[in-house]
Protein backbone atom coordinates (compact mmCIF):
# COMPACT_ATOMS: atom_id res chain seq x y z
CA UNK A 1 0.00 0.00 0.00
CA UNK A 2 1.38 3.70 -0.80
CA UNK A 3 1.61 6.18 1.59
CA UNK A 4 -1.21 8.08 0.53
CA UNK A 5 -3.78 4.85 0.13
CA UNK A 6 -2.16 3.49 3.88
CA UNK A 7 -3.31 7.52 5.16
CA UNK A 8 -6.79 7.30 3.32
CA UNK A 9 -7.63 3.74 4.81
CA UNK A 10 -6.62 5.61 8.73
CA UNK A 11 -8.65 8.35 7.56
CA UNK A 12 -11.88 6.00 6.14
CA UNK A 13 -11.35 3.79 10.08
CA UNK A 14 -11.54 7.19 11.71
CA UNK A 15 -14.29 8.37 10.36
CA UNK A 16 -16.12 4.78 10.29
CA UNK A 17 -15.71 4.72 14.51
CA UNK A 18 -16.60 8.64 14.68
CA UNK A 19 -19.32 7.77 12.87
CA UNK A 20 -21.04 5.00 14.48
CA UNK A 21 -21.91 7.38 17.66
CA UNK A 22 -24.37 6.47 19.78
CA UNK A 23 -24.53 2.71 17.92
CA UNK A 24 -21.03 1.75 18.57
CA UNK A 25 -21.27 0.44 22.17
CA UNK A 26 -24.14 -2.11 20.89
CA UNK A 27 -22.74 -2.71 17.62
CA UNK A 28 -20.68 -6.39 16.94
CA UNK A 29 -17.46 -4.28 16.17
CA UNK A 30 -17.59 -2.41 19.66
CA UNK A 31 -17.83 -3.85 23.41
CA UNK A 32 -20.73 -4.98 24.98
CA UNK A 33 -21.42 -3.53 27.79
CA UNK A 34 -24.20 -3.21 31.15
CA UNK A 35 -26.62 -0.01 30.26
CA UNK A 36 -26.29 3.19 32.77
CA UNK A 37 -28.60 3.46 35.36
CA UNK A 38 -30.55 6.49 34.45
CA UNK A 39 -30.73 9.66 32.49
CA UNK A 40 -28.08 11.19 29.83
CA UNK A 41 -24.64 11.88 30.41
CA UNK A 42 -23.54 14.98 31.66
CA UNK A 43 -22.13 15.59 27.67
CA UNK A 44 -23.03 14.02 24.53
CA UNK A 45 -21.95 10.43 24.41
CA UNK A 46 -19.25 11.09 21.61
CA UNK A 47 -17.87 13.58 23.57
CA UNK A 48 -17.35 11.91 26.59
CA UNK A 49 -16.04 8.83 24.38
CA UNK A 50 -12.85 11.10 23.44
CA UNK A 51 -12.42 13.77 26.16
CA UNK A 52 -13.72 12.27 29.50
CA UNK A 53 -9.87 11.85 30.88
CA UNK A 54 -9.26 15.64 29.35
CA UNK A 55 -13.11 17.05 31.84
CA UNK A 56 -12.05 14.51 34.47
CA UNK A 57 -8.60 15.61 34.50
CA UNK A 58 -9.45 19.78 34.48
CA UNK A 59 -11.95 19.23 37.35
CA UNK A 60 -9.99 16.81 40.06
CA UNK A 61 -8.24 19.97 40.67
CA UNK A 62 -10.52 22.30 41.01
CA UNK A 63 -12.13 19.57 43.86
CA UNK A 64 -8.95 19.05 45.25
CA UNK A 65 -7.29 22.02 45.28
CA UNK A 66 -10.14 24.53 45.33
CA UNK A 67 -12.64 22.34 47.43
CA UNK A 68 -15.52 22.90 44.45
CA UNK A 69 -17.35 20.38 45.06
CA UNK A 70 -20.36 19.10 43.01
CA UNK A 71 -18.66 19.61 39.94
CA UNK A 72 -20.10 18.54 36.81
CA UNK A 73 -17.55 15.95 35.49
CA UNK A 74 -16.75 13.93 38.56
CA UNK A 75 -15.85 10.48 38.88
CA UNK A 76 -17.82 9.42 41.40
CA UNK A 77 -20.54 10.59 39.79
CA UNK A 78 -19.83 8.70 36.41
CA UNK A 79 -19.45 5.81 38.53
CA UNK A 80 -22.76 5.96 40.58
CA UNK A 81 -24.48 5.93 37.19
CA UNK A 82 -22.43 3.70 35.31
CA UNK A 83 -22.06 0.70 37.73
CA UNK A 84 -23.09 -2.20 36.72
CA UNK A 85 -26.84 -3.09 37.78
CA UNK A 86 -25.83 -6.92 39.28
CA UNK A 87 -23.24 -5.85 41.66
CA UNK A 88 -22.62 -2.22 41.27
CA UNK A 89 -19.67 -1.84 39.96
CA UNK A 90 -17.15 -0.49 36.81
CA UNK A 91 -14.52 -2.73 36.80
CA UNK A 92 -14.86 -7.15 37.26
CA UNK A 93 -15.52 -8.25 33.45
CA UNK A 94 -15.44 -6.70 29.53
CA UNK A 95 -19.04 -6.32 29.99
CA UNK A 96 -18.46 -3.83 32.96
CA UNK A 97 -18.58 0.23 31.68
CA UNK A 98 -15.22 0.89 32.77
CA UNK A 99 -12.96 -1.71 32.38
CA UNK A 100 -15.31 -3.29 29.02
CA UNK A 101 -14.26 0.26 27.15
CA UNK A 102 -10.71 0.17 28.02
CA UNK A 103 -9.82 -3.36 27.07
CA UNK A 104 -11.18 -3.22 24.19
CA UNK A 105 -9.33 0.21 22.95
CA UNK A 106 -6.57 -1.00 25.06
CA UNK A 107 -6.13 2.10 27.49
CA UNK A 108 -4.77 1.07 31.15
CA UNK A 109 -7.20 2.69 33.40
CA UNK A 110 -5.48 3.99 36.51
CA UNK A 111 -7.96 5.96 38.38
CA UNK A 112 -9.51 2.91 40.64
CA UNK A 113 -6.38 2.12 41.85
CA UNK A 114 -6.88 5.08 44.45
CA UNK A 115 -10.58 5.87 43.73
CA UNK A 116 -13.72 3.47 44.55
CA UNK A 117 -14.76 1.62 41.73
CA UNK A 118 -18.47 1.23 43.32
CA UNK A 119 -21.59 3.08 43.34
CA UNK A 120 -22.44 4.66 46.63
CA UNK A 121 -25.31 2.94 48.27
CA UNK A 122 -27.83 5.63 47.61
CA UNK A 123 -26.77 5.31 43.90
CA UNK A 124 -27.19 1.36 43.76
CA UNK A 125 -31.15 2.13 45.75
CA UNK A 126 -31.54 4.32 42.85
CA UNK A 127 -30.79 2.43 40.05
CA UNK A 128 -34.07 0.75 39.87
CA UNK A 129 -34.84 3.18 37.26
CA UNK A 130 -34.88 1.99 33.42
CA UNK A 131 -31.64 3.32 31.58
CA UNK A 132 -31.21 3.99 28.15
CA UNK A 133 -27.78 5.33 27.86
CA UNK A 134 -24.75 3.47 27.66
CA UNK B 1 -18.75 74.37 52.31
CA UNK B 2 -22.74 74.24 52.56
CA UNK B 3 -24.25 72.31 55.46
CA UNK B 4 -25.31 69.49 53.25
CA UNK B 5 -21.71 68.75 51.98
CA UNK B 6 -20.44 68.94 55.32
CA UNK B 7 -22.47 66.26 56.70
CA UNK B 8 -22.00 64.12 53.73
CA UNK B 9 -18.34 64.78 54.10
CA UNK B 10 -18.70 63.32 57.78
CA UNK B 11 -21.28 60.68 56.78
CA UNK B 12 -18.44 59.09 54.48
CA UNK B 13 -15.91 59.52 56.79
CA UNK B 14 -17.22 57.65 59.42
CA UNK B 15 -18.42 54.98 57.48
CA UNK B 16 -15.10 54.36 55.63
CA UNK B 17 -13.74 54.42 59.60
CA UNK B 18 -16.02 52.15 60.53
CA UNK B 19 -15.77 50.53 56.88
CA UNK B 20 -11.55 50.43 57.38
CA UNK B 21 -11.00 49.30 61.16
CA UNK B 22 -9.68 46.04 61.84
CA UNK B 23 -11.59 43.80 63.62
CA UNK B 24 -8.54 40.95 63.93
CA UNK B 25 -4.93 41.77 63.18
CA UNK B 26 -5.17 41.19 59.36
CA UNK B 27 -8.45 41.17 58.74
CA UNK B 28 -10.64 44.11 57.89
CA UNK B 29 -14.61 44.33 58.47
CA UNK B 30 -15.20 44.15 54.59
CA UNK B 31 -13.00 40.92 54.13
CA UNK B 32 -15.10 39.94 57.16
CA UNK B 33 -18.21 41.02 55.91
CA UNK B 34 -17.65 38.13 53.02
CA UNK B 35 -16.77 35.61 55.01
CA UNK B 36 -19.51 35.70 57.30
CA UNK B 37 -23.66 35.65 57.65
CA UNK B 38 -25.49 38.66 59.28
CA UNK B 39 -26.17 36.36 62.23
CA UNK B 40 -22.01 36.84 62.21
CA UNK B 41 -21.54 32.70 61.67
CA UNK B 42 -19.62 31.29 58.96
CA UNK B 43 -21.20 31.44 55.66
CA UNK B 44 -21.48 28.23 53.77
CA UNK B 45 -20.15 28.56 50.24
CA UNK B 46 -22.15 28.42 46.97
CA UNK B 47 -21.90 25.74 44.67
CA UNK B 48 -19.21 26.33 42.88
CA UNK B 49 -17.03 29.24 45.12
CA UNK B 50 -13.72 27.98 45.87
CA UNK B 51 -11.95 28.03 49.50
CA UNK B 52 -11.02 31.05 50.78
CA UNK B 53 -8.36 32.17 53.41
CA UNK B 54 -10.80 34.45 55.03
CA UNK B 55 -11.83 30.80 56.95
CA UNK B 56 -9.32 28.71 58.84
CA UNK B 57 -10.03 25.90 60.19
CA UNK B 58 -9.17 24.50 63.36
CA UNK B 59 -9.89 22.21 66.31
CA UNK B 60 -8.97 22.15 70.19
CA UNK B 61 -8.74 19.10 72.05
CA UNK B 62 -9.29 19.67 75.80
CA UNK B 63 -6.94 16.99 77.48
CA UNK B 64 -9.15 16.85 80.62
CA UNK B 65 -12.01 15.58 78.68
CA UNK B 66 -10.31 13.28 77.25
CA UNK B 67 -10.80 10.00 78.44
CA UNK B 68 -7.40 7.03 78.42
CA UNK B 69 -8.35 4.46 76.94
CA UNK B 70 -11.22 5.77 74.79
CA UNK B 71 -10.36 5.43 70.81
CA UNK B 72 -13.65 6.63 69.63
CA UNK B 73 -11.89 9.06 67.47
CA UNK B 74 -9.56 6.55 66.19
CA UNK B 75 -11.97 3.74 65.50
CA UNK B 76 -14.54 7.01 63.45
CA UNK B 77 -11.78 8.08 61.56
CA UNK B 78 -10.65 4.27 60.05
CA UNK B 79 -14.74 3.57 59.32
CA UNK B 80 -15.29 7.04 57.53
CA UNK B 81 -11.60 7.30 55.11
CA UNK B 82 -11.99 3.63 54.93
CA UNK B 83 -8.43 2.38 56.79
CA UNK B 84 -7.89 -0.91 58.10
CA UNK B 85 -7.46 0.42 61.36
CA UNK B 86 -4.64 -2.32 62.25
CA UNK B 87 -1.58 -0.74 63.58
CA UNK B 88 1.44 -2.77 62.12
CA UNK B 89 4.37 -0.55 61.01
CA UNK B 90 3.43 -0.23 58.06
CA UNK B 91 -0.35 0.81 58.79
CA UNK B 92 -1.86 3.95 57.69
CA UNK B 93 -2.64 5.60 60.83
CA UNK B 94 -4.12 9.11 60.48
CA UNK B 95 -4.68 9.90 64.06
CA UNK B 96 -2.93 8.25 67.17
CA UNK B 97 -3.79 8.06 70.53
CA UNK B 98 -1.25 9.34 72.80
CA UNK B 99 -0.67 8.67 76.62
CA UNK B 100 1.61 10.68 78.14
CA UNK B 101 2.67 10.66 82.32
CA UNK B 102 5.04 13.52 83.81
CA UNK B 103 7.22 11.69 85.67
CA UNK B 104 7.85 13.90 88.60
CA UNK B 105 4.57 14.62 89.50
CA UNK B 106 2.64 11.60 88.27
CA UNK B 107 -0.08 13.69 86.39
CA UNK B 108 -1.18 11.61 83.05
CA UNK B 109 -3.12 12.97 80.36
CA UNK B 110 -4.56 11.12 77.25
CA UNK B 111 -4.80 12.79 73.76
CA UNK B 112 -5.18 12.54 70.38
CA UNK B 113 -2.59 13.97 67.89
CA UNK B 114 -3.18 13.70 64.18
CA UNK B 115 -2.14 16.29 61.49
CA UNK B 116 -1.67 19.59 62.87
CA UNK B 117 -2.74 21.91 60.09
CA UNK B 118 0.06 24.02 60.50
CA UNK B 119 -0.22 27.34 58.82
CA UNK B 120 3.81 26.56 57.93
CA UNK B 121 3.37 23.26 56.86
CA UNK B 122 6.82 21.82 56.75
CA UNK B 123 5.72 19.26 54.37
CA UNK B 124 4.99 21.69 51.92
CA UNK B 125 8.25 23.17 51.69
CA UNK B 126 9.87 19.71 51.02
CA UNK B 127 7.45 18.51 48.95
CA UNK B 128 9.36 18.05 45.52
CA UNK B 129 6.02 17.69 42.93
CA UNK B 130 4.04 20.32 44.73
CA UNK B 131 1.58 17.20 46.09
CA UNK B 132 1.34 18.26 49.52
CA UNK B 133 -0.60 21.68 50.10
CA UNK B 134 -1.72 23.84 51.87
CA UNK B 135 -5.40 25.22 51.13
CA UNK B 136 -6.40 28.37 51.30
CA UNK B 137 -8.85 27.21 54.33
CA UNK B 138 -6.13 25.87 56.20
CA UNK B 139 -6.77 22.48 55.43
CA UNK B 140 -3.11 20.63 54.23
CA UNK B 141 -3.55 17.94 52.11
CA UNK B 142 -1.79 15.35 49.69
CA UNK B 143 -2.76 15.78 46.08
CA UNK B 144 -1.87 12.11 45.41
CA UNK B 145 -2.69 12.41 41.81
CA UNK B 146 0.80 14.26 41.78
CA UNK B 147 1.96 12.46 44.76
CA UNK B 148 5.29 10.33 43.71
CA UNK B 149 5.66 8.75 47.03
CA UNK B 150 9.25 10.02 48.01
CA UNK B 151 7.78 10.82 51.92
CA UNK B 152 10.20 13.31 52.26
CA UNK B 153 6.93 15.00 53.59
CA UNK B 154 7.39 12.03 56.31
CA UNK B 155 10.38 12.85 57.78
CA UNK B 156 9.49 16.51 57.69
CA UNK B 157 6.42 16.24 59.65
CA UNK B 158 7.55 16.47 63.22
CA UNK B 159 3.89 14.84 64.54
CA UNK B 160 4.75 11.97 62.79
CA UNK B 161 1.37 12.74 61.54
CA UNK B 162 1.86 11.07 58.30
CA UNK B 163 1.75 7.29 56.41
CA UNK B 164 2.66 6.05 53.36
CA UNK B 165 0.09 3.20 51.61
CA UNK B 166 2.07 0.39 51.32
CA UNK B 167 -0.22 -2.25 49.81
CA UNK B 168 -3.01 -1.85 47.29
CA UNK B 169 -6.23 -0.80 48.80
CA UNK B 170 -9.66 -2.21 47.80
CA UNK B 171 -12.74 -1.11 49.51
CA UNK B 172 -12.24 2.49 49.57
CA UNK B 173 -14.74 5.07 50.53
CA UNK B 174 -16.09 7.20 47.41
CA UNK B 175 -15.37 10.09 48.75
CA UNK B 176 -12.17 9.56 50.39
CA UNK B 177 -10.28 7.99 47.36
CA UNK B 178 -6.75 6.11 48.96
CA UNK B 179 -3.58 3.79 47.06
CA UNK B 180 -0.50 2.14 47.01
CA UNK B 181 2.21 4.63 46.40
CA UNK B 182 0.84 7.77 48.40
CA UNK B 183 1.57 9.51 50.98
CA UNK B 184 -1.30 10.24 53.01
CA UNK B 185 -2.68 12.07 56.50
CA UNK B 186 -5.88 13.40 58.10
CA UNK B 187 -7.77 15.65 55.75
CA UNK B 188 -9.82 16.99 58.46
CA UNK B 189 -12.90 15.05 57.02
CA UNK B 190 -12.68 17.77 54.00
CA UNK B 191 -15.11 15.97 51.99
CA UNK B 192 -17.74 16.56 54.80
CA UNK B 193 -16.38 20.13 56.06
CA UNK B 194 -16.61 21.50 52.15
CA UNK B 195 -20.21 20.11 52.57
CA UNK B 196 -20.98 22.14 56.06
CA UNK B 197 -19.96 19.05 58.33
CA UNK B 198 -17.98 18.05 61.07
CA UNK B 199 -14.46 15.79 61.10
CA UNK B 200 -15.90 12.33 61.82
CA UNK B 201 -13.22 12.40 65.39
CA UNK B 202 -15.21 15.25 66.16
CA UNK B 203 -18.39 14.08 65.78
CA UNK B 204 -17.28 10.39 67.57
CA UNK B 205 -15.95 12.06 70.80
CA UNK B 206 -19.30 13.88 71.01
CA UNK B 207 -21.55 11.13 70.81
CA UNK B 208 -19.60 9.29 73.37
CA UNK B 209 -20.41 11.77 75.76
CA UNK B 210 -16.64 13.48 75.98
CA UNK B 211 -16.77 16.50 74.13
CA UNK B 212 -13.53 16.57 73.79
CA UNK B 213 -13.05 18.23 70.24
CA UNK B 214 -13.95 21.27 68.96
CA UNK B 215 -13.53 22.20 65.45
CA UNK B 216 -14.82 25.73 63.74
CA UNK B 217 -13.26 28.27 62.07
CA UNK B 218 -10.48 30.21 63.92
CA UNK B 219 -10.98 33.40 62.09
CA UNK B 220 -14.09 34.18 62.94
CA UNK B 221 -14.40 35.22 66.34
CA UNK B 222 -18.39 34.02 67.02
CA UNK B 223 -17.39 30.41 66.42
CA UNK B 224 -17.03 28.07 69.85
CA UNK B 225 -13.88 27.35 68.94
CA UNK B 226 -12.86 31.22 69.15
CA UNK B 227 -14.44 32.06 72.19
CA UNK B 228 -12.86 28.82 73.77
CA UNK B 229 -9.09 29.51 72.22
CA UNK B 230 -10.14 33.25 73.75
CA UNK B 231 -10.91 32.30 76.96
CA UNK B 232 -8.47 29.15 78.04
CA UNK B 233 -4.75 28.59 77.76
CA UNK B 234 -4.18 26.34 75.14
CA UNK B 235 -1.13 25.10 73.34
CA UNK B 236 0.38 24.12 70.07
CA UNK B 237 2.22 21.14 70.38
CA UNK B 238 6.00 22.03 69.11
CA UNK B 239 5.17 25.93 68.90
CA UNK B 240 8.85 26.28 69.26
CA UNK B 241 8.67 25.15 65.59
CA UNK B 242 6.27 27.91 64.81
CA UNK B 243 4.81 26.24 62.45
CA UNK B 244 1.30 28.23 63.57
CA UNK B 245 -0.64 24.83 63.74
CA UNK B 246 -4.69 24.45 63.35
CA UNK B 247 -5.04 22.09 65.73
CA UNK B 248 -4.61 23.05 69.63
CA UNK B 249 -4.62 21.16 72.80
CA UNK B 250 -5.89 22.54 76.55
CA UNK B 251 -4.77 21.11 79.86
CA UNK B 252 -1.36 19.78 78.56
Amino acid sequence: MTAAGFLRAILAATLLLAGSGAGLVASASGPALDAARSGPCVEDPKVMRRSHMDFLKHDRDDTVRRGIRGIKHSLSACVDCHASKADGRVLGSEKHFCQGCHTYAAVKVDCFDCHASTARPAATAAAAAPGSLR
Amino acid sequence: MNPVDKRRREFFGQAAAIAGAMIAPGLMLYEYAEAVGPDGASRPRAPGEPVSGKVRWGMLIDTTKCAPGCRECVDACNRENGLPGTTRATDSQWIRKVDLKDLKTGKAVSLPVLCQHCAEPPCVDVCPTGASFKREDGIVLVDRHTCIGCRYCMMACPYKARSFVHEATTGQSPDVPRGKGCVESCTLCVHKVDKGGTPSCVEACAAAGHQAIVFGDLNDPSSEISKRVRAATTTQLRADLRTDNGVRYQGL
